[in-house]
């Protein structure tokens, strides 16, 4: 189903996306996006705005889509299961239509306990895998999620979910990522990858289900500031994997920042020439945006193509 | 105590649908006053298995078992020898029996028989009614020994809401306002000034958004 | 048994598993039961069984309650003719192999 998505008519076209990631801020202003916003516009084919996350209160992701909008970046809004039950879900998704935003990602959502509101109640009345059918629903059956009809301006997102090669059990990931693909999901963003032998096994077997060629994969990379990030990622952050030889490289580096931007570098190059079956890559510079045209640029992914 | 319902003895039957041998386990527990999984809950329940299957041709076999609790492996350790020859176990306890069940015996196929609904007590014989939210943080002293957590249909610390009218709650004539309860009894208790104490939000963590829950008493454990 | 209000659900079920082609309880009439209510508590075992009976696909015509005094003969010759009649209808119990099996346990 095509929609009015640029992102998906990159990807559609065969051509190797590029998204990167801007986080909403804990204060009403909007400068510091659209500062990002101009950053990145001309290297990215568009960006997700996260929402509230690690369960910290920030700017709404769909209000931040307007202010990226604004600046000329494709947003690409992250929803939660965490926060609102399916009323509020669908009440958003068609008010961020009504104010152009046209791709969404689906998401659980970190558990409160990480963020600044550890006492709150979750909701997780429906959870990723049903509001990726939501969506499906309101826009190729013109229905609430209910069953009752929506008699017009259904709201037509390209629809994104993630995938999280470093979670447990491994083998069930690739099914559970069969399944979102089954409930309707046309892209999918995988966690950071760090453990790149752990990402090319994931994607065979990705490729002997024939996913990759059901649904649009992105790989996940972050660049790393320093060899205290990576420890800090990798004792502390479950669901990742960050192997030893890489804190090891960026402790020996005379320039760590470099030295994150090089292994960024070489990780996207790597898994665009080796690894088959992606499609796109989503930089994830976590407080660190005005790297990503660099990165683009050094792999050759500049300039990116144009959609009107 | 909690308060259990049998499923549709059609949706058990579905559950089993591929086994010739059956265990069913009762609970002398909650479901037995309940009258939901006892012992004669469960011969009943596996005497119209016996006759379902038979109709379809399918014969079964049961056993009938029931335990003194099912949410104590003490008690289930008595099953041990009974579940040897069967294809599976349906649980009548609630589904904290099933789990306990279903952690034993690893390697056997264990079904709900029942629907764990809340926990609440009698009203009369055969009407049982939900009391209590299980928030794991008591309020009861602030709101006349009435449940504001799961009586009142939005759980709300301050109430009423607006939709309180004549003493019914908004979603039904048949459900009570659970802040009109709180607010008449303060008043004939005398209280009500403390019911103008704003009430924090609370503490969610004590409750299942904080996770699965659990409570020691180290002075009885021996190693 | 010495009052309908003892009869088990179990009792009425198994009499069908083991064959028998109907059953029908005996109760003494609404208002003269020995134990106030024992006859209301039968009356209503033998609905719930029936709702079972249906459930599980076997009918609930095999098994009715009947309200009559001990005094009653005419009355209770009428009933037994009303359910064998009715028996003889609906043919043997499906659970039997033999399909000339007998009718009627009586409570």
């Amino acid at each position: 189903m095509k929609t009015e998505s640029k992102l998906q008519q990159i990807l559609d076209n065969g051509q190797f996306g590029v998204t990167a990631e801007i986080g909403p801020p804990k204060h009403s202003s909007s400068e510091g996006m659209r500062h990002h916003a101009h950053m990145l516009k001309e290297h990215v084919d568009a960006t997700n705005i996260t929402d509230n996350q690690t369960a910290i209160v920030r700017l709404s992701s769909i209000a931040a889509g307007v202010h990226i909008l604004d600046s000329g970046i494709e947003p690409i809004v992250q929803m939660t299961c965490r926060d609102r039950n399916r009323i509020a879900m669908q009440s958003d998704l068609m008010g961020a239509y009504s104010l152009g935003m046209r791709n969404v990602l689906c998401l659980s959502g970190d558990h409160q306990q990480f963020g600044n509101h550890p006492t709150s109640k979750n909701v997780y009345d429906v959870d990723s895998m049903q509001l990726i059918q939501l969506l499906r629903r309101m826009r190729d059956e013109k229905k609430f999620f209910s069953g009752e009809e929506i008699k017009e301006h259904e709201p037509r997102f390209f629809i994104g979910a993630v995938a999280n090669p470093f979670a447990d059990p491994f083998e069930y990931r690739v099914a559970r990522l069969e399944k979102k693909v089954e409930a309707g999901a046309e892209f999918i963003q995988t966690q950071c990858i760090f453990d790149m032998e752990r990402f090319e096994r994931f994607m065979e077997m990705v490729r002997a289900r024939g996913i990759d060629e059901r649904v649009h994969i992105l790989a996940g990379v972050t660049p790393l500031k320093g060899w205290r990030a990576a420890k800090y990622i990798q004792n502390n952050v479950s669901g990742m994997i960050v192997p030893e030889e890489l804190v090891q490289r960026l402790k020996s580096a005379e320039d760590p920042k470099k030295e994150g931007v090089n292994i960024c570098v070489e990780q996207i190059k790597y898994i665009k020439e080796n690894i088959k079956g992606v499609h796109g890559v989503h930089i994830m510079a976590i407080a660190w945006e005005e790297v990503v045209p660099e990165i683009v640029e050094r792999c050759g992914l500049y300039p990116r193509p144009k959609i009107n | 105590m909690i308060i259990a319902q049998q499923k549709p003895v059609k949706d058990i039957a579905a559950m089993i649908s591929d086994c010739n041998k059956v265990l069913f386990v009762g609970c002398a527990g909650c479901v037995t006053v309940c009258l939901a999984g006892g012992e004669k809950e469960t011969e009943i329940l596996a005497s119209s298995l016996r006759i379902m299957r038979k109709l379809e041709h399918k014969p079964i076999e049961t056993v009938t078992f029931t335990a003194t609790r099912q949410c104590d492996p003490e008690y289930i350790v008595a099953l041990d020898n009974m579940v040897q020859e069967v294809d599976a176990i349906v649980s009548l306890a609630c589904g904290v029996g099933v789990q306990y069940l279903a952690e034993r015996f690893k390697d056997k196929w264990v079904v709900p028989a029942l629907d764990t609904k809340f926990i609440g007590g009698a009203t009369e014989h055969g009407v049982w009614e939900e009391k209590c939210g299980l928030c794991g943080d008591c309020v009861l002293h602030l709101t006349g020994g009435i449940c504001p957590i799961i009586r009142c249909s939005k759980s709300i610390l301050n109430g009423p809401c607006g939709g309180s009218q004549y003493g019914k709650c908004e979603i039904s004539k048949d459900v009570d306002c659970a802040w009109q309860l709180i607010y008449d009894r303060m008043t004939a208790l005398g209280k009500l000034d403390k019911l103008m104490e704003i009430q924090p939000p609370k503490d969610w963590t004590k409750s299942r958004d904080g996770g699965p829950r659990r409570a020691v008493r180290e002075d009885v454990m021996i190693g | 048994m010495p009052c309908s209000g003892t009869i088990d659900h179990r009792v009425i079920l198994h009499a069908f598993e083991d064959g028998a082609d109907g059953v029908f309880v005996a109760g003494c009439m609404e208002g003269d039961c020995h134990f106030l209510k024992g006859n209301i508590r039968g009356k209503k075992r033998v609905q719930y069984v029936k709702q079972i009976l249906d459930e599980i696909g076997f009918g609930s015509e095999r098994v009715e309650f009947f309200n009559l005094s001990a005094a009653q003969g005419q009355r209770f010759a009428e009933i037994v003719k009303e359910m064998t009649e009715r028996i003889m209808q609906l043919g043997p119990n499906p659970l039997t192999s033999n399909p000339d099996g007998k009718e009627g346990g009586i409570a």
